[in-house]
């Protein structure tokens, strides 16, 4: 009995233990007042405004993005974070609405000033402007660190606007290969001043300038690759602690002047960003008050949606931005019968666009049914639908057989459709694709391919989607604005110069002559006006051709933390703006 | 018995290097098969944006166009006598053992392993304490009381518990316990043991109640079947029949010998814990050496994933090494020769 007792009192002792650990401490703090939430108040609005300073941020990721490092990344999140530690030459305004797609100086006194007909622009920076260190920044350090991040052996994250559009020399190879590298395609006549020289006339250089590889890097501070793990900060905040996939703290910059600054308000004293969260976690701690933000901005999961949705206490914290994203369907006219229009014709009128809608998650978590290729958030976009799915959008069958007819195949043909396997909602809608067509006798055969080789060594390369044999008629796709402009969202999906025989483009489709010459003469444009309707003129006319089918143009139902002040979504990135959130004090 | 050790030691290295080999083989071989290139290996790690040049150099630089056995080699090689990798703008020294280089996170991976190490470490020293315990104690009362209510009761419990995925009652748990009642610690919560043991303690008790329910059901099970067998064995009649009292009876006699398949099942389970609890893990976003692994299988990053299966391959044969030993310690029925 004696040993039975022993069993039995290490039992109760592990119960204890865990009884005992779980009445830990509680946070009984009250949680501060706010001002009465409701569904979509951060939309268009500030929700809960408020100056007050103090408080820490909270903020989490289920995913590590590229870097933190501003030469170095390519993701919407991140660019609307580092604008807390990072300071680029212009930025999208921090206002709510539509009013955030408007470019506001940022680093530079004023936008840029064009001459040369659009080849040469110059900005000018603020004074005053200090890195974290308490150095002045100039224009030589914005210099220094556009030409690093060139080098895609390095800093192989970002993106080559730069590289494609400056007038560098043929033995230019930056400052990583040669210390001493040094390029006229950028001057600084004075620690002021900076002009860009372009190889041809840009009219939206603007946009350029907001890139965050224009945020100024010191040189000796520069250590390639490594640079992310001590950027020096030009913003309100600087790194406190950097762990590498797993978070960093952000504390205030000492050296950053409000003076010069009108575009930040700086509310936290400090941000606290975990990476790495279990996704649902994310919202059931957003829920519950012990998180902030979602920094992803891509909205609450499949678990929590049906949840907030139908309790209206939740859905008071819930808003439904729209993302400049379109999900579409590439249709390939290099595959037969595909490669004649009226057989492209009569895949585009029988696809039922509710049930595209519905393998994206539906009108709050999917997005809106898309009837052009450009978002009804770039500037310039004009209403189009070419071809239109029908009054209830379930697909027109009259004039999907009537374009079958037309194209010699009146009992329909065979075609065979990618998507990327890992995706859910592709699979679903090569799925949805399938019943579509079925209903006039285009038989899909749906072929799933791994996420990490679509583009480079199925879908995206020509040789493989073109072949009589692999070939691939309908391709699951996707593409998102690096910024909200005609040229950051259309140029790399229907300019067909970007296609390359190696793979890689997300171009799959578009080759149409008429439309690379439009986008040449769209990016010549100096004037804002007529660039913008040429982006429109380049939006109808791919859908035309009739190898675009758009599906849904994004939006996500994304959660309010708890607590938080001063809350709008910023529309140039789709998410809530980042650095005008406070924390009710 | 140093005969034994030594013919299971070098035993264990073969095993560890047929896992290396059939590693590399999967994630380097077999891409090739299905029509990848040097090119394709290196796209992986460059940007969306980058040319055909930059892949190009990227596969020269990692070694991507060599044949498969001087990869395998130098990786191999690399392990015993460390190697340098050149990241661009600098060079790193990747002392031995060196398991690779993430030329994603720019850190060699015995670094980001030895980081996670501690992480899986506490999570499966806590959970395996009282599943151990809970499941042994459960699986004797309920052998002891074949039939009663709480011997059905008990099972009943054990089922539900082994059905029931971590993903599931760990997101349960911190639903009720953490943003409901707020008595335990929201998700992504660890304190190293150094800094605050008991902040520790009530940061991973979830995760340590979560991943016990799980096992402790199973080993109520298996000591409940264990201690039915030999507690009708004739060296228990027999121990009976000298006289000795009940409880002399069942620990000395019968949990002794019912414990020797316990013993392996859970030095299999250890093994495999400090390999990483990928559900547990990723359940309560812990930074563990399971968490790691998932992260790097999902971006693909292969010198994290050969790092990783070696490091929870080492794990898993240790432990079989250590249980095989434990066994004439525990069962004196069984002599290492």
């Amino acid at each position: 009995m004696r040993n039975k007792g022993r069993v039995l009192a290490a039992t109760t002792a592990v119960f204890a233990l865990a009884v005992t650990a779980a009445c830990g401490t509680g946070d009984d703090t009250p949680k501060p007042t706010e001002v009465k939430p409701e569904f979509n108040a951060a939309l268009t609005a500030v929700f809960n405004p408020s100056d007050k300073k103090g408080g820490t941020l909270k903020m989490a990721i289920s995913s590590d993005w590229d870097s933190v490092d501003p030469g170095d990344t390519y993701y919407g999140l991140s660019w609307n974070l580092l604008r807390l530690y990072g300071r680029s030459l212009v930025m999208f305004k921090p206002a709510a609405g539509s009013a955030s797609s408007e470019l506001v100086p940022d680093l530079a006194e004023s936008l840029g000033v064009p001459s040369d007909g659009g080849k040469t622009w110059t900005y000018k920076l603020r004074a005053g402007v200090k890195f974290e260190d308490g150095t002045p920044i100039t224009s030589k350090d914005v210099k220094y660190a556009v030409m690093r991040s060139m080098d895609k052996e390095v800093l192989v994250n970002g993106y080559t606007y730069f590289n494609d559009f400056l007038d560098l020399e043929a033995t230019y190879k930056g400052p990583f290969k040669d210390k001493a590298a040094d390029t006229k395609a950028i001057e600084t006549p004075d620690d002021q001043t900076i002009v860009f020289h372009l190889k041809q006339a840009f009219g939206g250089f603007d946009y350029f300038a907001m890139l965050p590889a224009t945020v100024p890097v010191p040189a000796k501070a520069d250590t390639g690759v490594k640079y992310k793990e001590h950027v020096v900060a030009s913003g309100p905040y600087m790194f406190d602690k950097y762990e590498a996939g797993k978070g960093f703290t952000l504390k205030r910059n000492p050296n950053w002047d409000p003076a010069t600054d009108p575009n930040r308000k700086a509310l936290p004293d400090a941000y606290d960003v975990k990476i790495g969260l279990n996704a649902d976690d994310i919202d059931n701690q957003l829920i519950s008050g012990d998180l902030h933000v979602d920094i992803a901005g891509t909205g609450v999961q499949p678990a929590a949606l049906p949840k907030v949705l139908q309790d209206p206490a939740l859905k008071a914290y819930a808003d439904n931005p729209a993302v400049a994203r379109l999900w579409y369907t590439s249709i390939n006219p290099k595959v037969a019968p595909l490669d004649n229009i009226e057989c492209r014709k009569a895949v585009m009128y029988a696809m039922d666009r509710t049930s595209y809608q519905a393998a994206f998650g539906g009108e709050f978590a999917g997005g809106q049914i898309a009837t052009s290729i450009m978002p009804p958030q770039i500037p310039g976009y004009a209403p189009t639908n070419v071809f239109p799915a029908g009054a209830d959008n379930k697909g027109d069958v009259e004039k999907a057989k009537a374009a079958l007819t037309a194209c010699g195949k009146p009992d329909g043909f065979e075609v065979t459709m990618g998507f990327r396997a890992e995706r859910p909602k592709e699979k679903a809608t090569a799925e949805a694709f399938q019943q579509a067509l079925a209903k006039v006798g285009i038989k899909v055969t749906i072929k799933g391919f791994p996420v990490g080789d679509y583009f480079s060594l199925y879908a995206g390369k020509p040789s493989y989607r073109n072949s009589p044999t692999t070939g691939l008629g309908l391709m699951t796709n996707g593409w998102g604005a690096d910024w909200n402009d005609g040229y950051g969202f259309l140029s790399q999906i229907v300019d067909s110069r970007v296609i390359r025989d190696s793979g890689g483009s997300s171009n799959l489709s578009v080759m149409i002559p008429e439309v690379d010459q439009l986008i040449d003469q769209a990016l010549a444009e100096t004037d804002v006006k007529k660039r913008e309707a040429l982006w429109a003129q380049i939006d109808k006319r791919v859908m035309e051709e009739a190898v675009i089918l758009p599906g849904v143009w994004s939006k996500a139902l994304t959660l309010r933390g708890k607590g938080v002040t001063n809350v709008f979504v910023n529309e140039a990135f789709g998410q809530y703006d980042y650095l005008s959130m406070g924390v009710a004090q | 018995m140093v005969t034994y050790i030594i013919r299971r030691t070098l035993g264990a290295l073969l095993i560890l290097f047929v896992v290396s080999l059939a590693t590399f083989l999967i994630f380097f071989g077999l891409p090739r098969l299905a029509g990848a290139t040097p090119e394709t290996f290196a796209a992986r790690y460059v940007g969306k944006t980058a040319d055909a040049q930059t892949q190009q150099m990227y596969a020269e630089k990692l070694g991507f166009y060599d044949p498969l056995y001087e990869q395998y080699g130098r990786w191999i090689g690399a392990v015993f006598t460390g190697t340098e990798y050149d990241y661009g703008t600098g060079v790193e020294q990747c002392e031995a053992p060196c398991f690779g280089y993430s030329f994603r996170t720019n850190q060699p991976v015995w670094e980001d392993l030895l980081d996670r190490l501690p992480v899986t470490g506490s999570l499966a020293l806590g959970a395996s304490i009282i599943w151990l315990l809970t499941g042994v104690a459960v699986g004797v009362l309920s052998a002891l009381r074949r039939g009663s209510f709480f011997d059905r009761a008990a099972m009943t419990g054990a089922l539900a518990g082994v059905s029931l995925p971590p993903y599931f009652t760990g997101l349960m748990f911190l639903y009720f316990f953490s943003y409901k009642m707020g008595v335990t610690a929201p998700g992504a919560s660890y304190t190293p043991f150094a800094d605050d043991p008991a902040e520790w303690a009530y940061n991973l008790i979830l995760p340590w109640i979560t991943l016990a329910l799980l096992n402790a059901a199973a080993y109520a099970r298996f000591t409940r079947a264990g201690m039915l067998d030999t507690m009708g064995e004739d060296f228990v009649r027999t121990a009976r029949a000298k006289g000795l009292t009940e409880g002399v009876v069942v620990t000395k006699h019968g949990l002794r010998a019912a414990l020797t398949p316990i013993i392996t099942i859970f030095g299999m389970d250890v093994g495999l814990l400090l390999g990483g609890a990928i559900l547990t893990e990723s359940t309560f976003s812990l930074k563990g050496l399971g968490y790691f692994a998932i992260d790097a299988i999902g971006k693909q990053d292969f010198p994290q994933i050969m790092g990783v299966t070696m490091f929870a391959a080492f794990f898993v044969v240790v432990a079989n090494l250590i249980v095989d030993l434990l066994y004439a310690v525990v069962d004196p029925r069984v002599r290492l020769s």
